[in-house]
């Protein structure tokens, strides 16, 4: 095993997609996530890369749109205000069916907000985020090792359904630092026989576009697209669960809340109350089995958020509304503390006796 | 131990260069009646000394910081207050200088002045298991870009080897052949190797000069 490395989860990110194989990387720099932009500028020029500042958001992202279509892997990263003007060409990604990893390390909004952690990126993140029907691959990392795992998850799963991926982060996860072992088995990258890399005058040309002029065409491509989503759902939902199995009262969190939500079932646990923890690692798609099979038994689901209440919605359509809801929350930047969300637990084992 | 005037940390971000500024401040405050800590990062807004504050003014540190540091104004400023740094010769004070050669920039400001005086000590803070910083070439790197940005030459180096809450004595003994290695290619002394309070009494005698410090709470624990 290779030795661990102190990491903040920025770094890990940008490592992560280097041993990915990406050798891309365009931005423009925006706390929290500026580590990003900084490491791989300090890594790509030793390697063969290629590190490069745009101009703006929108100059970086339209880059990843042509990195990816010449077939090679490729990665832009920025944080909320930065994703919002990425909007247009990460849907112009997902109207080409070109892969592509994006990051966002979520700080407080909306407007420039400020530059502390937040989650309120959820629904621009699981709804896509840009104009148009579609949908991107986001993962949700809530450790420093994570960070790097999904990244790379997210490069496999961007590159096996031809779509973006997101990897949903915040400024907290983004700036924490944990030791982090880097021992992954790479996959090769599959064959990209639609690449426009030329055609020596030997194939028909390739060509990446999202514009048709035939309405009845583009029904169609929406239509085979939305059949692909459905194999992601099949097959790629991903959670961990804690002591879900006999849990009267379900925390439901992702990322940064998910680990502070942890330590409150853990106390309510100590004070003999059935608490569990459901974290969502994929938010899309969300991972609605283990939520479905804890409303059989479950009283009550609290979701912990950084937000006004986004994921709540996702857990009232995969439990079906069978069971209520509660929301604990903080926004602006500020954090809910362990000490919130226990008592959020205590209050619905209250009520539910 | 014996200190200058004036007592500069610089380095890698995140090679824990903060941590060290706090822990040696108090120790200066033994020494020394009048003591401050100057933050003089203008790239990173997160984990400051700001975040002991308390701490500083129990000890009766003056702590001379951007008013902007952990606010959500992430805007490269410093205080009035940092030119005390050069011109009040009656404080004695430890800069935490930003991280890298993009954080040594703002030193610049202050070092024709620290040249000129020539009271000070200027240490690098190394951490062998931080990534770009993992050898002593690559230590050897960013100490020249550094000098460069901050136009301040380094008196000796620091080895703060950690894996952070991993951390054990084994991390901290493993590191201290890197530890010599940065310092016979830069050419200068290791002040001490720093580690967490509560490692002192495993490795004391087996590491010469260590410097046990009370880690600041981060804001996420």
């Amino acid at each position: 095993m290779s030795e661990k490395v102190l990491m903040k989860g920025n770094e890990a990110i940008a490592e992560a997609a280097i041993m990915a194989g990406s050798r891309h990387y365009f931005g423009y720099p925006i706390t929290p996530q500026t580590e990003i932009a900084a490491y791989m500028a300090k890594r790509m020029p030793k390697i063969g890369g290629t590190f490069l500042q745009a101009e703006s958001e929108i100059a970086a992202i339209n880059m990843v749109y042509g990195v990816s279509s010449a077939g090679k892997r490729v990665m832009t990263s920025s944080s909320s205000p930065g994703i919002s003007l990425k909007g247009e060409g990460i849907s112009y990604l997902a109207g080409t069916d070109l892969p592509a990893v994006i990051v966002n390390a979520q700080r407080g909004g909306p407007g420039l907000g400020g530059i502390q952690p937040s989650q309120s990126d959820y629904f621009q993140a699981t709804r896509g985020g840009g104009h148009g029907d579609y949908h991107i691959l986001v993962l949700a990392p809530s450790s420093v090792q994570e960070m790097a795992e999904l990244t790379i998850k997210a490069f496999d799963l961007a590159d096996q359904y031809l779509m973006p991926a997101m990897v949903l982060a915040d400024g907290t996860t983004g700036q924490m630092m944990e030791p982090v072992s880097f021992d992954f088995q790479i996959k090769e990258p599959p064959a990209k026989p639609w690449a426009t890399t030329g055609t020596k005058c030997a194939r028909p040309h390739n060509i990446a576009n999202s514009l048709y002029l035939d309405p009845e065409k583009l029904e169609r491509i929406n239509n085979e697209r939305f059949k692909r989503y459905e194999v992601i759902k099949a097959n790629e939902a991903l959670a961990e669960e804690y002591l879900t199995e006999d849990a009267d009262i379900v925390v439901a969190g992702f990322g940064i809340a998910a680990r502070i939500a942890k330590n409150a079932v853990q106390e309510a646990r100590a004070q003999g109350i059935k608490a569990g923890l459901i974290r969502p690692i994929t938010l899309w798609p969300f991972p609605e089995k283990p939520f479905a099979e804890a409303a059989k038994h479950a009283k009550r689901f609290i979701s912990v958020e950084l937000s006004m209440g986004q994921m709540i919605e996702d857990v009232k359509l995969a439990t079906e509304c069978k069971v209520p809801v509660s929301l604990c929350y903080r926004v602006g930047g500020m954090i809910p503390s362990p000490q919130q969300v226990y008592e959020a637990i205590v209050n619905a084992a209250k009520e539910v006796k | 131990m014996h200190y200058k005037r004036i007592t500069l940390l610089a380095g890698h971000y995140g090679s824990g260069k903060t941590n060290i500024a706090v822990n040696m401040a108090e120790e200066l405050k033994k020494q020394r009646e009048n003591v401050a800590i100057a933050d003089l990062d203008i790239v990173n807004p997160y984990y400051r000394t700001l975040d002991s504050k308390e701490r500083l003014d129990h000890a009766g540190i003056r702590l001379i910081v951007s008013r902007y540091a952990n606010s959500n104004l992430d805007i490269p400023a410093l205080p009035q207050s940092m030119y005390a740094v050069t011109d009040d010769k009656s404080l004695s004070c430890i800069i935490d200088v930003g991280g890298d050669d993009r954080g040594a920039l703002a030193l610049g400001r202050l070092a024709p002045k620290i040249r000129e005086e020539n009271d000070y000590d200027m240490f690098l803070v190394v951490n062998r298991f931080r990534p770009l910083t993992r050898t002593a070439d690559e230590v050897l790197e960013v100490l020249t870009e550094i000098e460069y940005a901050g136009g301040l030459k380094f008196t000796g180096i620091i080895n703060n080897s950690n894996l952070g809450a991993e951390t054990t004595a084994d991390t901290v003994l493993s590191s201290v052949d890197f530890g010599r290695q940065c310092s016979e290619k830069a050419g200068l002394p290791l002040v001490f190797t720093s580690i967490q309070a509560s490692l002192a009494d495993e490795l004391s005698g087996k590491i010469p000069d260590l410097f046990p410090m009370i880690l600041q709470k981060r804001p996420t624990e």
